[in-house]
């Protein structure tokens, strides 16, 4: 007969495998970022990576955003005689959730999942061991300049795609909408207070280091060749964005409530 | 000075690594004489990897002693353990070259990490230790993926004699190499560790590979060295084991684990 409480215990001791091993990986990534040497020229080409080859991806799937939300807060308003309140609704949105939710989704596809499919297949074909007999510590090289590239480049995205989505509003609220350009203009700066856009720039760091971290850390404990690399590209993608909705309560918890 | 002349380049006392209830190593004992080569035979996963990434320090054995110049590695902090790194060369299985970066960087990569040059220094030293294998300055250029089998396990070869070590350790030198390949790559492994003058520590299972570039060959059998000597004494080993292999029987006292 199989104990039914062996495979809870099993799940639960490998949860808890998973996150000491994660820990002790942050930590040394961390460490890893301040102390030198510090690779330069491998944290500019991360950023041109993970940032620069990012902008369509983030600029289409804001500018959408903002297009639909306008058109979706406008009919919900219009019931209520309130149309008034669709630049407010959008640039609100825009600023503190969907730029930084909606860019670091589209980012966790893309850099996770690279990442994760990078550095999982340095680790089946020993280039990682190689590394380490070439006088180079693996965490410093590989890892700690794709975390600052994506602690550093993520707010940047978010910024961008923030103009892009208030922008793709603009567009519809103008041109389908009917909304006068300057009544429309003036209502979105008014409502708009740095602490909005600032909120957004944190959670965006944070969503930088969950997305590198996550391609990187299952990337690094790949095992056994092509299927082990797809396990960890698919588990990158996937714990980063659950990691990414998870933190964006306890963020917007963190600023707003109270 | 007398004593130096007696302690041997790498010593391996007791060495103990298991995976889990697998035993891998289980007490191996092994000395490597300063400028000998030495081969380490046996099957497939018996360990022979394992015990070159102890070394290496990518693994931490469970019990045991390492030696490298009498000193042992496996109380070192990560600085000093880095120093005696640095005067290691590995050429892996698969070469694992970086390929991400062209030939000529992969090979001056640890001179480079080790600020011992600069960008323009490093390519003439690639160039020169590219030559060495016997391969053109035209290579330096290409991208690893762009490279055969072979070239590739040459760039291999010279990305691990580029910073001059005095210990290099080969992981199956020529495995999946055609023939002629792979007794030029022996050929090379010879005459690059003759000429940096460097302690040499193999692992093969290719028979002809090992009696070719050895001094000395030791059997691995179940985590133990169960024979070493002399490559010339190893027909006459009188060793069921040793003799089975060599002669590559399926029956004889090694069985394989066969299962469906």
């Amino acid at each position: 007969m199989i104990n039914p409480l062996q495979p809870i215990g099993r799940v639960f001791l490998a949860f808890l495998r998973t996150a000491g091993r994660l820990t002790l990986f942050t930590g040394s990534a961390a460490t890893h970022c301040l102390r030198p040497p510090i690779y330069t020229r491998m944290i500019l080409r991360q950023m041109v990576d993970i940032g620069y080859f990012s902008l369509p991806v983030v600029g289409l799937t804001a500018i959408f955003a903002g297009m639909v939300l306008a058109l979706q807060s406008y009919t919900g308003f219009s019931r209520f005689g309130a149309e008034g309140a669709v630049a407010n609704v959008v640039v609100l949105s825009i600023t503190r959730e969907l730029g930084p939710v909606l860019a670091g989704l589209m980012v966790a596809g893309r850099i996770g999942a690279s990442l994760a499919a990078e550095i999982g297949t340095m680790r089946v074909t020993e280039q990682i061991d190689a590394l380490t007999t070439l006088s180079t510590n693996p965490m410093k090289y590989l890892v700690a300049p794709r975390l600052i590239a994506g602690l550093v480049t993520f707010p940047l995205l978010v910024l961008v795609a923030d103009v892009i989505g208030v922008f793709g509003g603009y567009l519809v609220a103008v041109y389908k909408l009917g909304f006068n350009p300057a009544n429309y203009l003036t209502a979105t700066y008014d409502f708009l207070t740095a602490e909005d856009v600032n909120s957004g720039l944190v959670k965006a760091a944070v969503f930088g280091v969950i997305v590198t971290l996550m391609g990187c850390y299952h990337g690094y404990h790949s095992r056994g060749g092509a299927q082990g690399v797809g396990t960890a590209t698919t588990n990158a993608v996937v714990s980063a964005s659950i990691l990414i909705l998870c933190f964006d309560y306890i963020l917007t918890e963190l600023f707003f409530a109270a | 000075m007398t004593d130096t002349a007696a302690t041997p380049k790498i010593r391996m006392r007791g060495l103990k690594k298991a995976f889990g209830h697998k035993v891998v190593l289980d007490g191996l004992d092994l000395d490597v004489g300063e400028g000998e080569s030495v081969v380490v035979i046996g099957g497939s996963g018996t360990g022979k990897s394992v015990m070159l990434k102890c070394i290496l320090g990518l693994l931490k054995p469970d019990a045991g002693t390492i030696a490298v110049d009498g000193t042992n590695v496996l109380d070192l902090g990560t600085k000093d353990r880095d120093a005696v790194n640095s005067h290691i060369g590995m050429l892996f299985q698969g070469a694992a070259l970086f390929d991400s970066l062209p030939v000529w960087e992969n090979v001056a990569f640890g001179l480079l990490a080790e600020h011992r040059v600069n960008r323009a220094e490093a390519r003439d030293i690639a160039i020169t230790k590219l030559a060495q294998v016997g391969l053109s300055a035209d290579v330096a250029d290409l991208q690893p993926a762009e490279l055969s089998g072979g070239m590739q396990k040459r760039v291999g070869l010279a990305r691990a004699i580029a910073a001059d070590p005095d210990i290099i350790f080969f992981d199956e030198p020529t495995t999946g190499l055609d023939p002629i390949m792979a007794d030029v790559i022996n050929d090379l492994i010879i005459k690059t560790t003759r000429e940096v003058g460097a302690t040499a520590l193999s692992i093969t299972h290719d028979m002809a590979s090992a009696r070719k570039i050895a001094d000395r060959i030791a059997m691995l059998y179940q985590g133990r060295i169960i024979w070493a000597g002399p490559v010339s004494e190893i027909d006459s080993a009188d060793n069921p084991f040793v003799d089975q292999f060599i002669h590559g029987r399926a029956d004889g006292p090694i069985k394989m684990a066969v299962r469906a």
